[in-house]
């Protein structure tokens, strides 16, 4: 079974956890809603006065204006990293759920993509939730920004495969700890996020230009003002590519953890 | 020997782990309307033979059919015609009793107008409609075993397969899920069971083969394999005299010495057995049917395992 076997049957495992998530809908809308609202706050009134405007791609931009779709971006991360990370190692360690899916007619495949798909899914919802909160204060473009929705699922396609991958790999859910504090954390600081890139020296920059959180970043920012510093072309293909090759690991980890 | 009614067709079968064999080699098949059981102490390799059966686990070597079609390629359609029922609770505790019915419908692609109307039926079935908006964590081990069985009737297979159906649980849950089996047996069932539970299997099963080590030792019927290995009666001396040991080695009659204790299977209770009541029962003499039991512990010994 080495053969690469995926259908649509993945969606009715997809439509499983989308009947888990509305069973407590009101309590996951909960998180995306406030959260940004919380750094806006912290950030946007608490440290702007400090910072004053930030230079970015030639203009000038006060400094909550400048992290706001920065925000989305990082919680388009978060939001499927962890779903495909705590929670997927829950159904599949604790819970057992895929071994019961797989004595059904689906497929490694189908699962694993299903819950990677998932994963973006959750990303999507909660772009679209801070998107209507950063346009309150303003900070939203139209027509262009209702795209960073189906941006966040294909950056909630890369965050969620990464996260996959982990599951591939970590023993215990313990251990998820390293992925998190040496691989997302570095990402959420250094990623154009909260200072622009081009103020790091050199090799700082192009480190940055590794990160696939940099990438979905500078997109939204395009997305929703008009601007980003790097090419967006290259910067969609990066996050495609980046996704594809983990999509790939991730499955190649989890046939190896799951088929004995 | 092909079988026209073969719904099982397993021929030379392995499973290896790096260098542990877990199954060797090993050939049976089971028929349209059986009741198969697969006997044999823990790690013997039954639960790897099974997950060959459904396609989860890769064959080291050997080939497997179901309903004619091979594992190999034929892994989805086999799949969507058979439920599995597997050893450890893998119900799904995000969701309702019911709605653990409902989803897994749709992983087989039932339509669901026909998932809803099975989900009644299931639970109707299963004594489990009361419980229907429960969380499966509100279960207790019989119910969560039921709700196991129905779940993997969803998708009204032809064949069933179930690892340990009733290890651990208490005795009336253990009836009542007996029950349910006997009643499916009598709708034409087929179906293939393994179990630690030798009574479940005399019970239940039309034909068995016992396993040890990754290798079948014997197939047959119930009855069949006590008549051939046991005896139909079993008598167990407590302290036996050196004199009975003699005369029991002497006549070559089946036995086994045990500390303290010797157990003779006979064919002839009539005879051998008066003459043991008679002349060579010092303290206490246990005389009774023979069963599956015996055979197991004949045959894979008395020594614990793990």
């Amino acid at each position: 079974m080495k053969k690469f076997n995926l259908t649509l049957l993945f969606y009715p495992v997809w439509k499983r956890n989308l009947i888990v998530y509305r069973r407590i809908w009101k309590v996951n809308f909960l998180v995306p809603l406030f959260e940004p609202l919380f750094y806006l706050a912290a950030f946007g009134v608490g440290l702007s006065g400090l910072i004053g405007d930030v230079v970015y791609s030639g203009q000038e931009l006060s400094y909550i204006r400048f992290i706001a779709p920065a925000l989305l971006a990082t919680a388009v991360m978060f939001n499927a990293f962890f779903e495909t990370t705590f929670a997927s190692f829950v159904r599949m360690y604790y819970q057992k759920t895929f071994d019961a899916m797989l004595s059904t007619p689906l497929s490694l495949e189908e699962v694993i993509t299903a819950e990677i798909v998932w994963g973006a899914t959750k990303s999507m919802m909660a772009a679209a939730i801070i998107l209507v909160v950063i346009s309150a204060f303003g900070y939203v473009t139209y027509p262009w920004g209702l795209m960073v929705v189906p941006l966040a699922f294909i950056g909630g396609l890369g965050f969620g495969s990464v996260g996959m991958f982990f599951t591939g790999i970590t023993p215990s859910i313990d251990m998820f700890n390293l992925p998190m504090f040496l691989f997302v954390t570095p990402l959420f600081l250094f990623s154009g996020t909260f200072f622009p890139v081009s103020g790091l020296p050199v090799w700082g920059q192009y480190l940055a230009l590794a990160s696939p959180l940099y990438h979905l970043v500078e997109l939204t920012r395009l997305l929703t003002m008009g601007r980003m510093e790097s090419d967006p072309f290259i910067s969609l293909a990066y996050l495609l590519g980046f996704g594809l090759l983990f999509y790939f690991l991730a499955i190649r980890a989890m046939r190896k953890r799951l088929i004995k | 020997m092909e079988r026209a009614n073969s719904i099982i067709e397993a021929k030379n079968l392995s499973k290896k782990f790096g260098s542990f064999t877990a199954v060797d080699n090993v050939s049976f098949q089971v028929e349209k309307g059986e009741f198969f059981g697969l006997l044999g102490p823990n790690g013997a390799g039954k639960t790897s033979v099974i997950r060959m059966m459904y396609g989860f686990s890769p064959l080291s070597s050997g080939s497997m059919k179901v309903f004619g079609l091979d594992i190999k390629t034929g892994w989805r359609d086999i799949r969507s015609r058979i439920g599995v029922c597997q050893q450890e609770n893998t119900l799904d505790p995000d969701l309702s009793v019911e709605k653990n019915l409902i989803v897994f419908a749709g992983y087989y692609r039932v339509p669901r107008k026909e998932a809803l109307q099975r989900t009644d039926e299931l639970l109707d079935f299963f004594a489990l409609n009361h419980k229907r908006q429960d969380q499966v964590s509100q279960l207790s081990g019989g119910m969560v075993r039921r709700l196991m069985l129905a779940r993997s009737m969803i998708n009204n297979p032809s064949l069933i397969i179930l690892d340990e159906p009733t290890t651990g649980l208490d005795p009336q849950s253990r009836h009542q899920v007996w029950d349910k089996m006997h009643d499916l047996r009598s709708r034409g069932m087929t179906l293939v069971l393994t179990t630690h539970y030798m009574e479940e299997a005399a019970n239940l099963c039309r034909r068995l083969i016992i396993m040890d080590k990754g290798r079948i030792l014997v197939q047959g019927g119930p009855e069949e394999l006590i008549h051939r290995y046991a005896g139909t009666s079993v008598i167990e001396v407590e302290n036996p005299g050196r004199d009975l040991k003699e005369f029991i080695r002497q006549k070559k009659i089946r036995h086994e010495e045990l500390i303290n204790r010797l157990i003779v299977y006979t064919d002839d209770l009539d005879g051998l057995g008066r003459v043991i009541r008679d002349r060579f029962c010092p303290e206490k003499c246990l005389f009774r049917s023979g069963t599956l039991e015996d055979v197991f512990l004949r045959l894979t010994g008395r020594e614990l395992r793990e």
